[in-house]
């Protein structure tokens, strides 16, 4: 591993020692690995009340738990899940720790700014929680705080909305902050199209991140303000107008999908051509079409409100535009899909993650354009099917990636390799868990099974048998995964500096990094993705 | 080849001033959402809106447009003056901004303190009997310029630093980025004023 003078940035002992060393830390590096302890932390969270939840729907009635705490449990999964887990998620991991190096540079263009950003999140993260602890019972609304229930009902609303609040600033100031760097810290040589995919998605990520969270804010300053001034924006007895509250809520939160999902294509993007020894193909189709999918996001909200009262031409430039959105998104799996043609692929975890990506993220897609249709939307509306389209999506997509960039990455990171058998076993079952426990719920919706309820009439509980037991195979699945990479941090085999082979510019470093990266910063003549 | 491996502080003055404008765009948004709402309700309640605005004193708002339109120019002021390298001139123009801003805030404190006393604040029974146009104007104009008022504070306070910094030379002529963002900042809250001023006191 490291023949050089220069300790990792494991090893490097800055000011402070030991866990001061680490929370204080403006290394980007040390920053990801932050995020990534606490959105692991808060996954666990999320994950066992999404089993809980699961376990109560295993039989009709009540099972385990009783109404009013099954509607605490899907607000608080929902609150967790977004806002704490798959918004921040890959940006706040991945990009923290990569970004700068796969341009070439030493540390983002704000390193405090960053460690600021944590804070922020922590702080936003305990304020959310806290609304489990304190005042009048855990809040009921589920994640979307939809008005007027979210300031007539008496449960412990203000530190949710606070909390999300909080954890929007977060994410505004790293979208900031990657822009910024990518305007300003590219490597000599590394022109924009010379910059690899993942730091392009990121780059469309930031701008949504920064555009489209500001209106998030303010709508949910509204709903203080209504709950505790009583100002009227939002209630029909004032005046207000509940619609408006999701317009403006699905303003931001039909882009924050994309915020999402950008970043997980990015790192789709990465690992494809490495694994395939081959260059990505249509690396411009790509960029464009992730540029594409950040602007037209913006325009399709509306897909999420058709039965709640529209005008018909309204409904029909949203389903249409919904439609259109599609269509980059489609050009990426193209493009991944013939990236792998006449590849030489080597067979590796990393590589069944993104595969088995591409497979859930067309089946979440393609489900999206069942509700983006009007007619088929209305029927399927609030059910199970909505369910299971944005787990396919959001889980299968955002999750599925992660976890191909993370045992991707796991060598470069740690400095280690990951165990290939238990990997590779962890991903068979957290695979087939995952099917098993979505998969049933498409039928249910188009059943007529509604979402969000702890109860369900006799002829669905066949398939939801079935769903809850492949929440049991998948939470073990995911058992076997985190205690893979727990272990192997610390004990895998010494990693190479390029274990996969790959052409980007953090595999031309030591595993784990120095401190700044880069010795000396290079300086770039060829495009990503370069195999002869 | 690096000597040490500390972290080196590079400065990049372009970089701070690209995430400066960043942020203002945020902050225009976030008063965007806003505006949009006041927007939707003006033209749900075209009646209601124009009279509740006659309740409004286009004096004091006129006397406060032009006080912020004056502390943008003695801030943009103090900055030429700091690139002469004039400190004693930056420092008398940052005081003046500052105590421009906070006179803003003694005529708004006078301005909201009036509403109430005639009842016109949300929750109130007075108001209620109004009817809902006027409960939402008033929403309105209490959560607006109770937005903006906070940002002047958070102004005052930004200004606060760098006239300190001005004067124990932390800022100087060679080194002057962050007063040019707290004078950018400045400016995007004179901004927002200035479309708040027409939207509740004269638009009719
Ligand atoms: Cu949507």
């Amino acid at each position: 591993m490291s023949e050089s003078k220069q300790p990792s940035y494991l090893e490097y002992q800055g000011k402070y020692k030991g866990l001061f060393g680490w929370i204080f830390s403006v290394d980007h590096k040390r920053i990801g690995l932050l995020y990534m302890y606490s959105i692991m932390t808060f996954f666990i969270v999320g994950a066992t009340l999404g089993l809980l939840m699961k376990l109560e729907l295993i039989a009709p009635g009540k099972t385990i738990m009783d109404a009013q705490t099954y509607n605490g449990l899907f607000t608080l999964h929902g609150i967790t899940m977004i806002f704490l887990i798959v918004i921040p998620g890959i940006p706040a991991i991945l990009g923290n720790f990569f970004l700068p190096i796969m341009i070439g540079a030493k540390d983002v263009a704000f390193p405090r700014l960053n460690l600021l950003s944590w804070w922020i999140y922590i702080i936003g993260a305990v304020i959310a929680l806290s609304s489990q602890f304190m005042g009048s019972g855990p809040p009921d609304t589920g994640w979307t705080f939809y008005a007027p229930y979210s300031f007539k009902t008496t449960t412990n609303m203000l530190p949710a909305v606070l909390g999300a609040f909080t954890l929007g600033f977060s994410s505004i100031l790293t979208g900031l902050n990657f822009i910024v760097t990518m305007h300003r810290m590219r490597a000599p040589g590394m022109n924009w199209m010379k910059m690899p995919l993942f730091p392009w998605t990121l780059y469309g990520t930031a701008w949504i991140q920064l555009l489209a969270t500001p209106i998030v804010g303010i709508t949910l300053l509204m709903v203080v303000a209504e709950r505790t001034l009583h100002v009227g924006f939002f209630d029909p007895a004032l005046g207000g107008d509940p619609v408006l509250y999701q317009h403006l809520f699905w303003i931001y939160s039909h882009p924050a999908v994309y915020v999402m999902i950008l970043p997980a294509m990015g790192v789709i993007s990465e690992i494809l051509p490495t694994f395939a020894r081959k260059t990505i193909f249509g690396y411009k189709a790509i960029v464009a079409s992730t540029l594409a999918i950040a602007f037209v996001g913006y325009f399709v909200w509306g897909h999420h409100m058709f039965t709640a009262g529209m005008s018909g031409t309204a409904q029909f430039a949203f389903s249409f535009l919904t439609f259109l959105v599609a269509i980059p998104s489609a050009i990426k799996v193209f493009n991944w899909i013939s990236t792998l043609y006449k590849g030489s692929i080597h067979l590796a975890v990393p590589f069944y993650w993104a595969a088995s990506f591409i497979f859930v993220f067309m089946i979440g897609g393609l489900s999206g354009l069942v509700l983006g249709a009007l007619s088929t939307n209305v029927h399927v509306h609030d059910t199970a099917f909505v369910v299971a389209h944005f787990h396919f999506i959001v889980f299968g997509g955002v999750g599925f990636a992660f976890m191909a960039g993370i045992h991707y990455w796991f060598p470069k990171i740690y400095g280690r390799m990951y165990d290939e058998s238990w990997a590779l076993t962890g991903w068979v079952v957290f695979f087939l868990g995952f099917l098993a426990l979505y998969s049933p719920m498409f039928y249910l919706g188009m059943k007529g099974m509604p979402r969000r309820y702890f109860d369900y009439l006799p002829e669905y509980h066949g398939p939801n048998i079935f769903s809850s037991l492949g929440a049991v195979v998948m939470i073990f699945g995911l058992a076997l995964i985190i205690i893979n990479l727990i272990r192997s941090a610390r004990k895998g085999e010494k990693a190479t500096a390029n274990p996969w082979n790959g052409t980007t510019l953090e595999w031309t470093i030591e595993s784990p990094p120095i401190l700044e990266n880069f010795e000396e910063i290079p300086t770039v003549t060829e495009p990503p993705y370069h195999y002869k | 080849m690096e000597q040490t491996s500390t972290h080196t502080e590079h400065r990049d003055d372009t970089a701070s001033k690209i995430g400066m404008w960043l942020f203002i765009f945020t902050e225009l948004l976030l008063f965007g959402g806003l505006f949009i709402v006041y927007s939707v309700y003006r033209f749900k309640n075209p009646v209601a809106f124009h009279l509740a605005a006659e309740e409004l004193s286009k004096l004091i708002g006129t006397i406060n447009t032009v006080i912020l339109l004056i502390s943008s120019m003695t801030v943009a002021m103090s900055i030429s003056a700091i690139q002469l390298a004039d400190r004693k001139k930056a420092i008398l123009l940052l005081s003046g901004t500052i105590t421009l801003a906070l006179v803003f805030l003694v005529n708004k404190y006078f301005e909201w303190h009036g509403k109430f006393e005639h009842g016109l604040y949300p929750g109130s029974q007075e108001l209620f009997d109004l009817g809902q146009g006027d409960i939402l104007f008033f929403g309105l104009y209490f959560t607006m310029t109770g937005l903006h008022a906070l940002h002047i504070i958070v102004g005052i306070i930004v200004l606060t630093v760098m006239l300190v910094k001005v004067i124990k030379k932390n800022i100087q002529s060679d080194n002057y980025a962050q007063l040019e963002n707290a004078g950018l900042y400045w400016h995007l809250v004179d901004l927002i004023w200035i479309f708040l001023f027409p939207l509740f006191y004269l638009i009719s």
